[in-house]
């Protein structure tokens, strides 16, 4: 089914393309909107945006696949970013990764047994006086313990609905 | 030391609700603009910023004064502020502390440069990941606009002033200004040639002043205390004016954000304000002083200028963390002041690891334009993994050298220089290490030893 946005969705939208000289410089925004709609940008969305904004669906494509945070692939509902960069090496985000990857049952890059988490390893966030961290979803987790962190997750699970 | 200094920049952080306008108006924000917008004329504000002698935040040091001079638009020209909130340099964490706990102040610097440099559109790029700060920002614009301080009519004049935020979507080199822009123009974040430089062909094709967070963050506080006052804070003398932001991660005991003069020392810096190191029996072994471009500097390393008129002369003999931090000093000492932002790390690090560490986000971050930079980061990665692992040749450190030497001075933006320059000074400082390493690997490839028993984790 093609991809839609709600009335109040496409105000916004259309507030946001107003904002620029140019349609083009909607792309981001736009892409934004859509994918914290349907939790991916799917070719669905991406034709959705191209059409949108009068662009080729190769254009809009060509800015998916440059940013690392437009999920080309289906995830779980909380994505997981750990971030691995120095300063959080340093203060055990090996430790952090290797602890989630044996609660997930999966290895970065995969999808909890339960479904619920994606893991993905993530360079620098901009947290590093607060290592070791995580980002689920839009939250920042900060100054983890291994306690901590399965505090962070039990709590994140036990609101997420069960199934793929 | 910092005895005589209280915070300007930050003297709201600590204020409850100091992000919320009635909180902050309260604490004086938006006076300044209100002056600035009613009663002072553009070349008076350019004036003060260029006595404050501010170095730009982003990393480069570039005099935000002068930049501001650079322009020069036509009759049709449509000037624009793009404030760079990327903050994606690995160390660096401080520009995301003014977004959250003084958004307001912030806005009214924007308010402020807009007027300077006779733009009436800003935009404040923030990297995706900061989806939190985005919000709290947005918040921010939605009230002072329904105040009617940004809008058609700004604090009751004709000079209109548009703010608003755009998102990045994860990818380090948008933080690169011209890359900023095509990221902002709705296209991957591939850097441009320059010139032409942005003050002369930016956003839109048009004239476009980019500036960093913390920059546009402090023009307040230069023109409430004037220019002169400002830059005074500073201990390094009138070409590096004023506080900053440093921050300070890694083996300490206080990692954080800290406002300072100016000019404190690396040492004050990790002693006084980061609380020494993470565990007393593991000492500092380096210390990458301004986000992981710079290169690392040694306690051990002694200043080597017995010459008079050399600029670092007054530290002769002295360690290379007793040299004050400033734009001009660190480029005398063979680093940069980058981000101001420092990673400490202790005998227990191995400093091969450290620069595979590095050296894998340089290689997965590279926008792939330029053969050197897309190629030479690659294979970066791949020499310091056989070293790592045991598997390296004599040659292996030599060749590490090489391969950076040839990334520098032939691509399209300074990603290259930030990749090789780390990784040269690396060697430079711990050729021995490199050297061993290309021998007999590094063992076990852990750098979370001094941390592992403080989160809890079994070592
Ligand atoms: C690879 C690369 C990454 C950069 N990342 C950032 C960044 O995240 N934030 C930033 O403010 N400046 C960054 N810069 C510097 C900007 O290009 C630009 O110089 C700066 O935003 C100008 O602001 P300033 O003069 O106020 O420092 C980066 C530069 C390069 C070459
Ligand atoms: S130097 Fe590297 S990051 Fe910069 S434009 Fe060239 S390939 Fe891209
Ligand atoms: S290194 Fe992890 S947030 Fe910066």
């Amino acid at each position: 089914m093609a991809f839609q946005l709600s009335p109040e969705q496409t105000r916004e939208a259309d507030e946001i393309i107003a904002r620029y000289p140019t349609k083009r410089a909607a792309c981001l925004p736009l892409l934004w909107l859509c994918q914290r709609q349907t939790g991916w940008t799917n070719d669905e969305v991406i034709a959705f945006v191209a059409e949108k904004l009068e662009l080729s669906t190769a254009a809009v494509k060509g800015v998916v696949t440059f940013y690392t945070m437009f999920h080309e692939k289906k995830v779980a509902p909380n994505v997981v970013w750990v971030c691995r960069t120095l300063s959080c090496e340093l203060r055990g985000a090996k430790a952090v990764q290797e602890h989630m990857e044996k609660r997930f049952g999966c290895s970065a890059g995969g999808t909890s047994t339960d479904g619920k988490f994606t893991l993905l390893k993530a360079e620098c966030l901009a947290a590093c006086g607060q290592a070791p961290m995580i980002q689920v979803n839009d939250d920042y987790y900060e100054d983890l313990t291994i306690e901590k962190l399965d505090a962070v997750l039990d709590q994140i699970a036990a609101k997420t609905p069960e199934g793929k | 030391m910092s005895n005589s200094f209280s915070p300007v920049l930050t003297k709201r952080y600590g204020i409850e609700g100091s992000e919320t306008l009635a909180v902050a108006e309260k604490h004086g924000v938006y006076t300044v603009a209100r002056r600035a917008l009613t009663e002072m004329t553009p070349d008076q504000l350019k004036d003060e910023v260029k006595k404050g002698s501010i170095r730009g935040r982003g990393g480069a040091g570039f005099p935000a004064g002068v930049k501001w001079g650079f322009l020069n638009p036509g009759p049709d020209n449509q000037v624009y502020l793009v404030v760079n909130g990327d903050e994606s340099e690995p160390g660096t964490f401080k520009d995301r502390t003014i977004m959250v706990k003084d958004p307001h102040r912030l806005l009214e610097g924007c308010l402020i440069a807009c007027k300077a440099i006779g733009a009436h559109k800003c935009w404040i790029y923030v990297r995706g990941e900061l989806a939190h700060a985005i919000k709290v920002l947005d918040k921010a614009i939605a009230e002072a606009r329904a105040k009617g301080y940004i809008g058609a009519t700004p604090f009751g004049t004709d000079y209109p002033i548009d703010i608003y935020t755009h998102s990045g979507a994860g990818a380090y080199i948008c933080g690169e200004e011209t890359a900023l822009l095509n990221s902002l123009e709705g296209r991957r974040g591939e850097p441009r040639l320059k010139p032409p430089f942005p003050a002369i062909k930016g956003v839109f094709d048009q004239p476009t002043i980019v500036n960093n967070i913390e920059t546009i963050a402090q023009v307040p506080d230069i023109i409430e205390m004037g220019g002169d006052a400002w830059a005074a804070m500073s201990r390094l003398g009138p070409a590096d004016g004023g506080s900053r932001l440093y921050g300070i991660s890694g083996h300490v005991k206080r990692p954080g954000v800290y406002e300072a003069p100016v000019g404190i020392t690396m040492r004050q810096l990790i002693d006084e304000y980061g609380g020494g190191m993470l565990n007393d029996e593991r000492p500092l072994k380096g210390v990458i002083p301004g986000g992981s471009s710079t290169p690392v500097l040694r306690p051990d390393r002694l200043v080597d200028a017995p010459a008079e008129d050399h600029p670092l002369h007054a530290w002769h003999g002295k360690s290379e963390i007793d040299v004050p931090m400033g734009v001009e000093t660190y480029r005398a000492l063979g680093t940069m002041l980058g981000t101001c932002c420092a990673i400490v790390m202790d005998t227990s690090v191995n400093m091969v690891d450290v620069a595979r560490n590095l050296m894998r986000f340089y290689g997965h971050e590279s926008c792939g334009q330029c053969t050197p930079c897309r190629e030479g980061s690659g294979w970066l990665v791949d020499l310091l993994d056989h070293m790592a692992e045991g598997k390296g040749k004599d040659t292996d450190t030599q060749l590490l050298a090489d391969v950076a030497n040839n990334m520098m001075g032939n691509t399209i933006c300074a990603f290259a220089e930030g990749t090789a320059m780390p990784m040269l000074g690396l060697i430079r400082q711990f050729t021995d290490e490199f050297t061993e390493a290309a021998k007999n690997g590094t063992g076990a490839g852990r750098m979370d030893d001094s941390a592992l028993a403080l989160i809890g984790a079994a070592p």
